[in-house]
């Protein structure tokens, strides 16, 4: 038997990007929320500067729960499906302390793909078998709460289109916002100018983008010092806003958050009338049963999946929220693959750079252009950025100029090692029938509870827009000089990704979204999901901004309408 | 300006922070040349002591046979050779990085490093009548490409495979943080050009970029990440923390 605990108003289950943020508005309204989280808590010592541990040996993952729980993966529903990696972490932050922290807007159009393709170019244009629907809400709904998370996270930028004005240092192509970003973007480097002008003199809009990394004293933390190491790696000043070091310490101060570390939920349970009303974990080698009048998960998109699909009870026998057998569909891998690869004849001066310190262009997003005569719909951020380690350049490519070892090898890569770039490519991923999450039939976790499957592939949508975009990029790597250009594969199964999409899809009707307008299940009014789970278009830029406003305005929606989500 | 490493083998310079800690334990008599002042420096008449051609000192083998590291030594020395533009993976100390390595993290690679250097030296006395580290330079060669070719029997996972394996282990043990055991005197940052992890890097900095003076420091040559660090994390607000 689970010993039973007092009960609280909140439990959020996972501490991370999502989590870490809902739990300020809450207990800043004096709610009392438990937060349950699989890691514990990380500090500067975790953070070296070391490129064999964090982005070889993948330190701050391999040593996690989520290691044990990677999901299965398959291409298409006649296959057996393998099991492969885990990109995210568990701790008190969650994948925030090791992210990239690039800090995307969604564009308007991700909110209205449907109705905005069939104005622009008629209902044929939609891939027949997608399943996607426009989101229930408008970017201009979100846009709020895009700004709160903003200026309270702390991101840094250059605002494109600030009411209506615009300005062509940021991103012109963006949705209007209510003010300019409260810090300057991170600086520019000599490989980032080099791309920007490039793109400049081909008559396309370069940026610096987004990132949830300080570039002033911000809040108390200091500036970025660009040492580099962001790629996997935590940042021992803390200049990266997660959410360990900017929401989490102030839901702290209210006195109102109880954070219970190594806390791993294994179901969400209901009464016989569907209600929510707790949540079971093991800490140790004991089970715990935390009562709670609102359950929110925010465990990342296979476990929110995974817990969903565990929880079965006489008032849910295929899983929580699943009567209407809509848990796991709408799963979308973002398509960051089939990047780019160029070779300059000069160094780069990438040695300190970083993941987010780089130059987007969106002239190939979304519908920022014409697609009338192109056989798909979305499109492709473009992004290139400064990052550049010793392992990561000797393992480079050698783009046809050398062997791969020996005398001529290593001349090669001794002169280029700072000369060559690899783009990093986010396109517009929509999601279909016979893509989707369920749990795998005999592969089983560290504590014999089965995994997540991913069943799912690109289609041709993706790899039009993949196709188109490794042209665009070429274009733009040869006008910044390249001598060398080379194309990667345009992808095919989805794996296990950092920006999974969809399993408890958002929307107004009840048959074929898991979740409302807000965040909550149609069928367990108390019972509410943050994250990319709910996010029935990908974008084409990083998602967590976006995850992040929608956990802020969850968390202000359930603070306003308590006593309904709580009848 | 161009890095004054560029085309000259890096100066003797020993760095592993193991040998340094332990000399300056033992208070040797080149102990008097470390500098302990600043983590990572190290004053020349110590560098000029122990040289850059004295064995290198205080490598155990934590998995290999001996028989076994002297086939992966020579493996390395052909992967990743010393040449006139400066030294390679063998004095970088990739060999014994893999054979560290095998010991934790690479641990599953045990099997295959037993299988394949048995197979390839088998190979190697099948064709030339001798072990693979007592043939010719252009023999080994020719049976690394015979490797890379999948074209050795007996191999695990396969030969190809093998082949894929030693050279990431070869590349890491070249480029890694010396913590680790390899790159050793900064042998394979300076074969990059790469002037080292600085904590705060200015405008400035990025601009010289592999122009810039090596600083010749291992990560854990900070404080920061070696002991436990201050506790930032505020209030690590919980009841039932671990
Ligand atoms: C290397 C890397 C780079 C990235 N770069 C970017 C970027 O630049 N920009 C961007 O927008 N996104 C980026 N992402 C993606 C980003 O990290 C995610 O979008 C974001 O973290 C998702 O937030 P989340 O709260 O859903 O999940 P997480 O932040 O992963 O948090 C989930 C939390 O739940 C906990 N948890 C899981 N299961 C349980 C359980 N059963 N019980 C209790 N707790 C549990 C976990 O321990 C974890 O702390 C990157 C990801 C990676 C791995």
């Amino acid at each position: 038997m689970p010993r039973s605990l007092p009960e609280t108003d909140v439990v959020i289950v996972g501490m991370g990007a999502a989590g870490g943020v809902a739990a300020l508005p809450l207990t800043n309204a004096g709610l009392k929320v438990v937060g349950l989280e699989a890691g514990g808590w990380l500090n500067p010592r975790d953070f070296a500067p070391d490129e064999l541990r964090n982005n070889d040996r993948n330190w701050p993952q391999t040593i996690q729960k989520a290691a044990s729980e990677a999901p299965t993966v398959r291409a298409n529903p006649s296959e057996t499906a393998v099991q492969g990696g885990h990109p995210m972490m568990n701790a008190v932050g969650g994948t925030s302390m090791h992210y990239w922290a690039q800090s995307w807007r969604l564009n308007p159009w991700d909110f209205k793909v449907v109705s905005s393709t069939l104005a622009r170019y008629g209902r044929g244009r939609i891939p027949e078998d997608s399943t996607v629907e426009d989101w229930p809400i408008s970017y201009e709904d979100l846009e709020p709460f895009y700004d709160k998370v903003e200026y309270t996270v702390g991101v840094s930028g250059r605002a494109g289109n600030v009411q209506g004005v615009i300005n062509s240092a940021g991103n012109i192509f963006e949705g209007q916002r209510r003010r300019e970003y409260p810090m300057q973007p991170l600086r520019s480097s000599p490989f980032t100018d080099l791309m920007s002008s490039a793109a400049a003199k081909m008559d396309w809009h370069p940026f610096q983008g987004p990132a949830a990394i300080t570039t002033e004293v911000y809040d108390g933390r200091p500036p970025c010092q660009y040492h580099g190491f962001c790629n996997k790696g935590g940042c021992h000043i803390q200049a990266k806003s997660s959410t360990a070091f900017s929401t989490i310490p102030k839901a702290i101060d209210t006195g109102n958050l109880d954070i219970v570390t190594f806390a791993r939920v294994t179901e969400i349970r209901t009464d016989v009338s569907g209600k929510v009303t707790g949540v079971e974990y093991l800490k140790g080698n004991e089970i715990f049963f935390q009562p709670a009048q609102v359950v929110l998960i925010a465990s990342y998109a296979y476990e929110n999946v995974r817990l969903l699909l565990l929880s079965k009870s006489s008032a849910f026998p295929n899983g929580l929220a699943n009567n209407s057998d809509q848990v796991g569909k709408h799963y979308m891998s973002h398509h960051q693959g089939s990047p780019v690869a160029a070779l300059f004849p000069e160094d780069l001066h990438n040695w300190y750079g970083l993941p987010a310190q780089g130059v987007a262009l969106d002239d190939w997003a979304d519908d920022n252009f014409d697609h009338s005569g192109l056989e798909f719909i979305g499109g492709a951020n473009l992004w290139v950025h400064t990052d550049r380690k010793p392992i990561g350049a000797a393992k480079m490519d050698t783009f046809g100029e050398a062997p791969s070892w020996g005398k001529d090898w290593k001349a090669f890569i001794a002169r280029n090692a700072d000369r060559s770039n690899t783009s990093y490519i986010q396109k517009t991923t929509l999601p279909y029938l016979n893509n989707y999450l369920d749990l795998d039939p005999s592969v089983k976790d560290s504590i014999g509870l089965p995994v997540t499957r991913i069943t799912a592939r690109y289609r041709e949508n993706e790899l039009r827009i993949a196709d188109f975009a490794q042209d665009k990029m070429e274009e733009w790597y040869r006008a910044a000089g390249a001598t060398h250009v080379l194309r990667f594969g345009l992808g095919n199964a989805m794996g296990a990704t950092t920006h999974a999409y969809g399993g408890t899809r958002m929307g107004d009707s009840p048959d074929t979204n898991v979740a409302d307008r807000w965040g909550f299940c149609h069928e367990a009014p108390n019972l509410g999901i943050l994250g990319a789970s709910l996010m029935g278009t990908s974008g084409s830029r990083n998602p967590t901004l976006t995850v992040q406003a929608l956990a802020w305005r969850t968390a202000e929606h359930l603070v306003s309408n308590w006593r309904s989500r709580t009848a | 300006m161009k890095n004054p490493n560029k085309n000259n083998p890096p100066q003797p310079f020993p760095a592993d922070p193991s040998r340094r800690t332990l000399l300056k334990g033992a208070g040797l008599a080149g102990a008097v040349a470390v500098s302990a002042s600043s983590a990572g420096v190290v004053v020349a008449t110590e560098s000029q002591s122990l040289g850059n051609n004295s064995a290198p000192a205080l490598e155990a083998l934590e998995t290999l046979t001996a028989a076994e590291a002297e086939v992966l030594e020579a493996i390395c020395d052909c992967l990743i050779p010393s040449d006139e533009s400066g030294p390679g993976a063998k004095e970088a100390r990739a060999a014994h990085y893999i054979d560290r390595s095998l010991a934790s993290h690479n641990r599953d690679s045990r099997a295959h490093y037993l299988q394949s250097l048995t197979a390839l030296n088998e190979q190697s006395q099948k064709n030339y009548g001798a072990t693979f580290e007592n043939v010719a330079r252009d023999k080994q060669v020719t049976l690394i490409e015979a490797l890379q070719n999948d074209q050795i029997p007996g191999c695990l996972p396969s030969s190809r495979g093998f082949f894929a394996l030693v050279r990431d282990h070869t590349i890491d043990g070249t480029f890694c943080d010396p913590y680790y055991g390899g790159n050793r005197d900064f042998i394979g940052w300076d074969m990059l050009q790469y002037p080292g992890i600085r904590l705060s890097a200015s405008e400035t900095d990025v601009k010289q970029g592999s122009a810039l003076s090596p600083n010749h420091q291992s990560a854990y040559d900070n404080a920061t990440y070696t002991k436990m660090a201050a506790n930032t994390t505020k209030g690590q607000g919980g009841s039932r923390n671990a």
